[in-house]
C-alpha cells in the first residue's frame, strides 16, 4: 500500500509537496491529540536538533572537517539571546534583532576557532575542536566573577519568550476558536527556521562554494592546485556551520526561558555528530532522519520504565542506562550494515559501496603496479 | 619568442639533502618543454616548487617576469599556471563533469550570498561553468563521460580528465607530471596528439616524462635533471646524444 502511494506521488511533485506541507502543519495537533502535549515539546526539540545537525553537516558532511566542539556555537547563540533579552542586563531587544546577532556572533567565533586549526586534519582536528567546545562551556560556567556575565553554573533565567507584535509565544494563543499552546507556536517558528536552513543548505551544496567544499573533502592538495583557496573555504565552512548553530541556540534560549552550561556539554556535540553519521553524512534527508530518530527514541524509551513498573512492579533496568546501551548497539550495527548512513548521500554511497568499492580498489592497485 | 617561465638558481633542501641544486631554466611561450631525468632527479620537486606546494630554499621562479615562488598554490593557478599530478589526484567521488567544474573555481566568483539567493548573475555563471566544463571534456576526448565518477574512469581517461580539469583554470602554462605513464602505445599516440593540439591552442606545455621517444618527438626543447642538478638543456636531438646525459641514464663515471 505505501508503495502504491509513493508510486502515485512520484509523477506529481506538487501534490506530494502539498501533502507534506499539510502533514507538517497538522503534525503538532496530531501528536498533541494522540500522545499529549509533552510530545509536542519533544517535537520542538526534534526541530532544534535538525537545525543543529544541518549546521554541523556543512562542516563535517560537506567540507569533511571533523568538528567535535560544535555545541559551542549553539551555546553562543543561546547566551547572546539571554544577554540581550532577559532581566540579566535589563535588555529586552526584539527577536528579529537578537536571532541574527546570535547567528552572526556564532559565525564570527566559527572563524576564530577555525583559524588555528587550518593545518590540522582528521583526528587532530577533532581533538582541537573538542577542546574549543569545552573552553566555551567552561567560560560560561565561570564567568560569574569578577563581572557577572553568565551567572555561572546557576545559568540564566527568565529569558524573554519570542514575541511577534503583541503575540507572545510564551502564552497560549487563541485563534479562530482554537487554542494554540506555546509549544505549538514554537513548533511553527522552528519549522520555518528549519525550512529556511534546509533551503540554504541545499543551495550551498549545489553551488560553486559547495563544489569547493566537496573538492576539499576529497583531496585538499588537488583542491589547492585547482585554484581553491583552501584556507578561506575551510573558514567559510566553519562560519556557515556555526551560524546555523547560533541560530538554533537563540531559538533554544527563547523556547526554554532558561539556559545553563549544562546544556552544552561534549555529549551534546557527540550526539549531533551521531545524528549526522547515523542518518547519512552530507545528505540532507539523511541528516534530518538521524536527528529525528536520535531525539525521539530516547524519549520513547522513558516509557520502558513505566512498562516495567506496570508489569514487574518495580524498575529493573533504568531507562537511561538502556538508552546508552541501545545507542551503542545501534551505532555498532550501523557501522556493520549501513556504514554510509541510513540515507547515504550519492557520494558516500560510492565511497562505502561494497562490490563497487572492491572492484575499484583492485583496479587502482593494478594501475599502481603498472605506473 | 618571449620567455614565459624562468627558474633562476632554485635550490630546495630537505634537511641535509639538496633535492634541487641551483637549477636554472627557461620556458618560452608556445613551446613544449620537456623535463627528463632518472628517478629521484628532482623533477617532481621542481614542479612542486613552481606550483606553490613547496617553498624554495633559495633562488627565484618568475612567470612573465613576476616572482611566483612564495605564492600559495591557488595564487599560482590564478596567474595562469596549472598542473597535473604524477599519481593522479582527481576528486574520485565526484563525477567527471564536477571535477572539471571545480577547475573553474578561480575563474568564477559566486559566493555564499550568490549561492543562497541564486540571482540571475549566479545562475548565468553556473550555466557558463557547466558549458565550459562540458566543452573541455569534449576537447580532451571524454565526451559523454561527464556523468561517470572520476574514480570509475579508465586509467587513460583519468589522465585526460586531470588535464581537462587543469585546463578549466585557463592556464597559459600547463605543467604535466608524467601524463602518459602506464598507458599503452595507442593511448600514448592519442595523448601526443592532444599535447600538439594544446600547443596549437596557445597553451605552453611543461612536461615531465620518462618515455624518451615521446619526449624527443614532441618537445621543442628538453632539460635533463640528475641528482637535483641540470646537466643538459637544449634541442631534443642534441640532448639525446649528450654523453653526460647518456651516462646519467645508463650509469657510469660522473663527468
Amino acid at each position: 500500500m505505501p508503495d502504491r502511494v509513493f508510486a502515485a506521488l512520484r509523477g506529481r511533485p506538487r501534490l506530494a509537496l502539498a501533502l507534506l506541507a499539510a502533514l507538517l502543519l497538522a503534525l503538532p495537533f496530531v501528536i498533541g491529540a494522540g500522545l499529549g502535549n509533552s510530545w509536542v515539546r519533544v517535537l520542538d526539540f526534534v526541530l532544534l536538533y535538525v537545525l543543529l545537525a544541518l549546521g554541523l553537516n556543512i562542516v563535517v558532511g560537506y567540507a569533511g572537517l571533523l568538528d567535535l566542539g560544535y555545541i559551542a556555537f549553539y551555546a553562543l547563540g543561546a547566551y547572546l539571546y539571554a544577554w540581550l533579552a532577559s532581566p540579566h542586563f535589563g535588555l529586552h531587544l526584539p527577536i528579529w534583532m537578537v536571532l541574527p546577532l546570535g547567528a552572526a556572533l556564532a559565525g564570527v567565533f566559527g572563524v576564530l576557532l577555525g583559524a588555528p586549526t587550518l593545518r590540522l586534519r582528521g583526528d587532530y582536528l577533532a581533538i582541537v575542536t573538542l577542546g574549543f567546545g569545552e573552553i566555551i562551556r567552561i567560560f560560561m560556567n565561570n564567568l560569574n566573577a569578577p563581572f557577572n556575565l553568565t551567572n555561572g553554573p546557576q545559568g540564566m533565567n527568565l529569558i524573554d519568550p519570542v514575541s511577534v507584535g503583541s503575540v507572545s509565544f510564551g502564552k497560549p494563543l487563541e485563534v479562530a476558536g482554537l487554542t494554540l499552546p506555546s509549544t505549538y507556536l514554537y513548533y511553527y517558528l522552528f519549522l520555518a527556521a528549519t525550512l529556511l536552513v534546509i533551503g540554504v543548505a541545499m543551495r550551498l551544496q549545489d553551488s560553486r562554494v559547495g563544489r569547493a567544499w566537496a573538492a576539499l573533502r576529497e583531496d585538499e592538495i588537488a583542491a589547492a592546485a585547482m585554484g581553491i583557496n583552501t584556507r578561506n573555504v575551510k573558514l567559510l565552512a566553519f562560519a556557515m556551520g556555526a551560524t546555523f548553530g547560533g541560530l538554533a541556540g537563540g531559538l533554544f534560549a527563547a523556547f526554554q526561558g532558561f539556559i545553563s552550561p549544562e546544556s552544552f556539554t561534549l555529549w551534546e556535540s557527540i550526539l549531533v555528530l551521531c545524528m549526522i553519521v547515523l542518518g547519512g553524512m552530507g545528505n540532507i534527508p539523511g541528516v534530518i532522519l538521524g536527528a529525528v530518530l536520535l531525539t525521539v527514541i530516547p524519549e520513547a524509551l522513558r516509557y520502558i520504565g513505566d512498562l516495567q513498573r506496570a508489569t514487574l512492579g518495580h524498575v529493573v533496568v533504568d531507562p537511561s542506562d538502556l538508552r546508552m546501551l541501545l545507542f551503542g548497539v545501534a551505532l555498532v550495527a550501523m557501522m556493520l550494515y549501513r556504514p554510509a548512513g541510513l540515507i547515504p548521500s550519492r557520494q558516500r554511497k560510492r565511497e562505502f559501496g561494497a562490490e563497487d568499492g572492491v572492484a575499484e580498489q583492485e583496479q587502482s592497485d593494478l594501475y599502481d603496479a603498472r605506473a | 619568442m618571449a620567455e614565459l617561465l624562468r627558474v633562476a638558481g632554485v635550490t630546495k633542501r630537505f634537511g641535509g639533502l639538496a633535492a634541487l641544486d641551483e637549477v636554472t631554466l627557461g620556458v618560452n611561450e608556445g613551446e613544449i618543454y620537456g623535463l627528463i631525468g632518472p628517478n629521484g632527479a628532482g623533477k617532481t620537486t621542481l614542479f612542486n616548487c613552481m606550483t606553490g606546494l613547496y617553498s624554495v630554499t633559495a633562488g627565484q621562479i618568475l612567470l612573465r617576469g613576476t616572482p611566483i615562488h612564495g605564492l600559495k598554490p591557488h595564487q599560482v593557478v590564478k596567474r595562469g599556471f596549472a598542473r597535473t599530478f604524477q599519481n593522479i589526484r582527481l576528486f574520485a567521488n565526484m563525477t567527471a563533469l564536477e571535477n572539471v567544474m571545480v577547475g573553474r573555481h578561480t575563474r568564477s566568483r559566486a559566493g555564499v550570498l550568490g549561492a543562497v539567493l541564486r540571482c540571475a548573475r549566479t545562475r548565468a555563471e553556473e550555466a557558463a561553468i557547466r558549458d565550459k566544463a562540458r566543452a573541455l571534456l569534449d576537447y580532451v576526448g571524454l565526451k559523454n563521460k561527464g556523468r561517470a565518477l572520476a574514480g570509475h574512469l579508465s586509467y587513460g581517461d583519468q589522465r585526460r580528465l586531470e588535464i581537462a580539469r587543469a585546463l578549466a583554470t585557463e592556464p597559459t602554462l600547463l605543467a604535466l607530471d608524467e601524463p602518459v605513464a602506464g598507458m599503452n602505445p595507442t593511448e600514448r599516440r592519442q595523448m601526443d596528439e592532444l599535447f600538439r593540439k594544446l600547443r596549437d591552442g596557445q597553451v605552453t606545455l611543461l612536461l615531465i616524462e620518462h618515455d624518451v621517444k615521446l619526449v624527443m618527438g614532441l618537445c621543442d626543447r628538453v632539460a635533463v635533471l640528475d641528482y637535483g642538478r641540470k646537466i643538459a638543456e637544449g634541442a631534443a636531438d642534441a640532448v639525446k646524444n649528450d654523453p653526460v646525459v647518456i651516462s646519467a641514464y645508463l650509469g657510469g663515471e660522473a663527468p
